[in-house]
């Protein structure tokens, strides 16, 4: 069995965190650079054109693309034949730590949701599955919380159109309206449980936008455009920079549905050890 | 292109409309949900606030820590929003301005229009591009509550648009 030191985790994380949050994904900034091409709305395309420049800054300057250096979001993809030397959730959040200190990023985290002292670094939120391989695959995703609380679910009878998912992933986006920092890419997970279609959407994030779009997805990115939200909400055609749909088998007496918004910031970066 | 300075004068507010774009300079202060809960405390307490605010803007901004070598980190605004509940105080108790992003209640938007206050939008999502307007930055209240700490900057030309002016009327198209 192939071994996997702890120190060798966290010393990825650390990268991952910082290049998550200062180099803005390449599918995210192809999107922008596409709207800002596309879009004929005069203030739109100024504030797409300042959304790219800050990309630029971020990344020359090593400066966080955004002040809300998120919730650290950590997707780790273990395969059974590869063996961890030390604690792997302990490595993890001490590589957000390390790379949140060493890009000065934000501390956003409060140990009690509820006393909410001194904002601290970690920990970051976990999700370990086991995979076939001998490899470690490591996801972080800064999730900023703007968009976050945007976030919503609704429990479908499993007799619901799809005419009335449509009409609640479109009602999530019209209730961000212009706060979350649009354009947006928006996160679609339907079936499994509440909790589950909430993970899924937060994982459909991920994958690359504008890429294989089903039908389901290209429909909705249109009619999400047609809101004239707009950067900044100021109104124009970009409004959402792309929808990723995942799906998953659910119940028979039921259809969870779970919306989770980014900003046009939507951060990450993946590793394979 | 519309250029302003703090503190707001009267004259300048009145000049303000919603969806101008203007260029501010001088001093803001952050301050967000925590500081924002914090002031208003303070002043139903009849206590002393740790800063002026008579005529000055606040700005709804968690800064990152700071780079070395840099006057500030990523310097963006946050979701206004939340700041809402706590406003009207502030402006009953002289705050001239306000920047954020997003929308406002109806109570906020009243509040503006009664105490001739403006509301601006900054460039939301552009937290790096902006740490290039800050001159300086220092934490001058709550330094305990880390990136929601009351930071005292100075900017110039600081870019900007007016999302609510001051006889209340907002830039966002109404359902």
């Amino acid at each position: 069995m192939k071994i996997i030191s702890a120190d060798k985790i966290k010393n990825a994380v650390s990268d991952l965190c910082v290049r998550a949050n200062l180099v803005l994904r390449g599918d995210v900034l192809g999107a922008l650079k596409s709207a800002y091409l596309s879009e004929t709305n005069n203030r739109a395309k100024r504030i797409l054109e300042a959304i790219i420049r800050n990309a630029s800054i971020a990344q020359k300057e090593k400066i966080a693309i955004c002040q809300d250096t998120g919730l650290p979001y950590v997707f780790a993809e273990l395969g059974n034949g590869l063996h961890v030397r030390g604690d792997l959730i302990k490595a993890i959040n001490a590589g957000v730590e390390a790379g949140y200190r060493k890009a000065s990023l934000r501390n956003s985290v409060v140990r009690n949701p509820l006393q909410r002292a001194r904002p601290v670094y970690t920990p970051a939120v976990i999700h370990i599955d086991a995979v076939k391989g001998d490899k470690l695959k490591l996801t972080v995703f800064p999730k900023g919380f703007g968009a976050e609380n945007k976030s919503q679910i609704k429990m479908f009878n499993p007799t619901a159109a799809i005419s009335e998912i449509r009409k609640f992933i479109l009602e999530a986006v019209k209730a961000a309206g212009p706060d979350a920092c649009p354009p947006y890419v928006v996160g679609v997970g339907i079936g499994g449980t509440a909790d589950y279609a909430m993970y899924l959407a937060k994982k459909a994030l991920l994958r690359r936008i504008s890429k294989g779009a089903s039908g389901m997805e290209r429909a909705l990115l249109k009619e999400i455009n047609n809101l004239n939200i707009g950067p900044m909400g100021l109104g124009g055609k970009t409004t959402c920079l792309g929808v990723n749909v995942e799906t998953y088998p659910t119940h028979i007496a039921g259809l969870p549905v779970a919306v989770n918004i980014s900003c046009h910031a939507l951060r990450s970066a993946t590793a394979i050890l | 292109m519309k250029k302003i300075t703090t503190p707001l004068t009267k004259k300048e507010i009145a000049r303000l409309k919603a969806g101008d774009e203007v260029l501010l300079s001088g001093v803001i202060y952050t301050a967000r949900d925590q500081a924002h809960r914090r002031l208003n405390e303070e002043i139903k307490n009849g206590r002393k606030l740790p800063l002026n605010i008579k005529g000055e803007a606040i700005y709804y901004c968690g800064p990152t820590k700071t780079p070395r070598g840099k006057i500030i980190g990523a310097c963006g605004p946050t979701t206004s929003s939340r700041m809402d509940a706590f406003t009207p105080l502030l402006l009953k108790s002289g705050l001239k301005g306000m920047i954020g992003k997003g929308v406002r209640s109806e109570e906020v938007a009243r509040a503006i229009k009664k105490y001739r206050a403006v509301y601006f939008l900054a460039l939301a999502g552009c937290g790096a591009l902006l740490s290039k307007y800050v001159r300086k930055a220092k934490a001058v209240a709550y330094p305990e509550l880390g990136p929601e700490a009351i930071y005292k900057l100075e900017v110039k030309d600081f870019p900007l648009i007016v999302g609510i002016d001051a006889k209340g009327r907002g830039v966002y198209a109404k359902d």
